[in-house]
């Protein structure tokens, strides 16, 4: 093959990358991942890390599967992938009971429950295994991003109303409370978490006209 | 080569659990000693706490405090005699194979704190069955033996916002002030759910609305696991 090289950072590339952000968010066009988005989401913090641990699962799983693409049988190949993803999720939650030992708790089964996160094993499947090992990354780390900025901005929203405080600190000054000002104690409740994302739904496709259902 | 025959597939399948085993053992061996670090770190905290004391600030911070309250550990045993050469704090960690002992081969940790008046308390680690789950905590008796200063619950996976309130603090704070003893005889203190609007007496302190059942749990913890404790806590009183 005489084909001139892509650049690294091409159009299409990029459109890997970004694209998962906005019109291909996996949680708000998509609606995957839900579960944990639902479950982590009550304070900034856990959310931050959650978003951070499958940004790094779904970037690495779709480097090595694609990078193993070609010697990988088909018969077994989900079974690969679990291993693979497997494999990456226990590292990540090792490193966090080392480094970050109380988020670790509060996320607690949610860090092991990434392995069935179908955002992962789906972009290991779809794009993955037939694409080169730099897209590859390009598309895991845009799917993992799209999915924890959808995290941090309901992480935020919560622990804001909720708590009245961002990242454990408290920023809704006293003098709110003297006036009358109360938390919503209902924005620390998963059904909250789940109307948040649907307003995120509702918002994005007031600007995307091209992603809403015909 | 064809990527689809038995011989390749049971070959790449075993060659890639072996570089996947290995590689979690080696991930395991190198950050057990953080973890380890972790977890002793939130127990002192959760003792620290059962005597008032709210750790705030890193693992160093939690260490500096736990160093100038908690002056001293020891184990008893069934016939309420301290064990030689015991560590308290493993103990501690393993509590839960502790209690799967049979209880008259059991040796319980108890620790000494001593606050800056040079008052003492002891304080003794709770284990029992929630609803859904394990519960634990820490009971921290006065000097007399038979008062409580205070207590701090935690538990695995109780119902948030019903049974899980036992680890509020609120909750603890209602055993401060309760005795353990009646006349002499052990009688605990009981999680009761009752009519009317007087406060509880000194043995008893209200249950949780809706976590009743945890609640209860908590109580019974308290019974079961101040039992062991009974022998020694004889002899101390005998002593005086």
């Amino acid at each position: 093959m005489n084909r001139e090289r892509e650049p690294i950072f091409s159009a299409k590339n990029m459109r890997l990358l970004l694209g998962p952000l906005n019109r291909d968010n996996p949680v708000a066009v998509q609606i995957l991942g839900i579960c944990s988005v639902l479950a982590v989401t009550a304070k900034l913090r856990p959310a931050f890390v959650m978003a951070v641990s499958v940004v790094a699962v779904a970037a690495l799983a779709s480097l090595i599967m694609s990078a193993l693409r070609k010697t990988i049988p088909s018969r077994i190949r989900i079974i690969v992938q679990l291993v693979v993803i497997a494999f990456l999720v226990i590292i990540v939650d090792q490193i966090l009971k080392a480094y970050v030992y109380e988020v670790s708790k509060q996320l607690s089964v949610f860090v092991g429950l990434i392995i069935t996160n179908c955002i992962i094993m789906g972009r290991v499947e779809a794009f993955a295994l037939g694409n080169k090992p730099w897209p590859s990354l390009l598309d895991g780390l845009g799917n993992g991003l799209g999915y924890g900025v959808i995290l941090i901005v309901v992480g935020f929203f919560r622990e804001l109303l909720g708590a009245g405080e961002l990242w454990g600190r408290q920023v809704i000054p006293d003098s709110f409370y003297e006036a009358g000002y109360m938390n919503n104690g209902l924005m620390l409740l998963p059904p909250m978490a789940l109307i948040i994302v649907g307003v995120i739904i509702w918002i994005q496709r007031s600007f995307n006209k091209d992603v809403v259902d015909k | 080569m064809n990527r689809n025959s038995n011989t390749y597939i049971v070959v790449y399948a075993t060659a890639m659990v072996v570089i996947v085993a290995l590689a979690l053992s080696f991930a395991s061996l190198a950050l057990r000693d953080r973890q380890q670090a972790n977890i002793e770190n939130e127990m002192k905290r959760a003792i620290l706490r059962s005597i008032g004391i709210e750790a705030q600030g890193g693992m160093a911070a939690v260490d500096a405090l736990y160093a100038r309250y908690i002056v001293g550990s020891f184990a008893v045993d069934a016939r309420g005699e301290v064990v030689e050469g015991a560590n308290a704090f493993e103990l501690l960690a393993n509590l839960r194979a502790v209690y799967a002992l049979p209880p008259d081969e059991r040796e319980l940790p108890v620790f000494v704190s001593r606050d800056g008046q040079g008052v003492e308390r002891y304080i003794i680690p709770l284990w029992g069955s929630g609803l859904w789950g394990p519960i634990w905590g820490y009971l921290a008796l006065e000097s007399d033996w038979k008062t409580v200063s205070g207590a701090v619950f935690y538990h695995q996976g109780e119902t948030p916002g019903l049974g899980a309130e036992i680890a509020e603090s609120w909750f603890g704070d209602r055993f401060a002030g309760k005795t353990i003893f009646r006349d002499g005889q052990f009688v605990s203190v009981s999680v009761e759910k009752r009519r009317g609007t007087e406060p509880p007496g000194p043995h008893s302190v209200d249950a949780i609305t809706g976590g009743t059942i945890t609640a209860f749990a908590v109580g019974r913890m308290i019974r079961e696991s101040l039992q062991g404790y009974l022998p020694f806590i004889q002899l101390q009183k005998e002593n005086e």
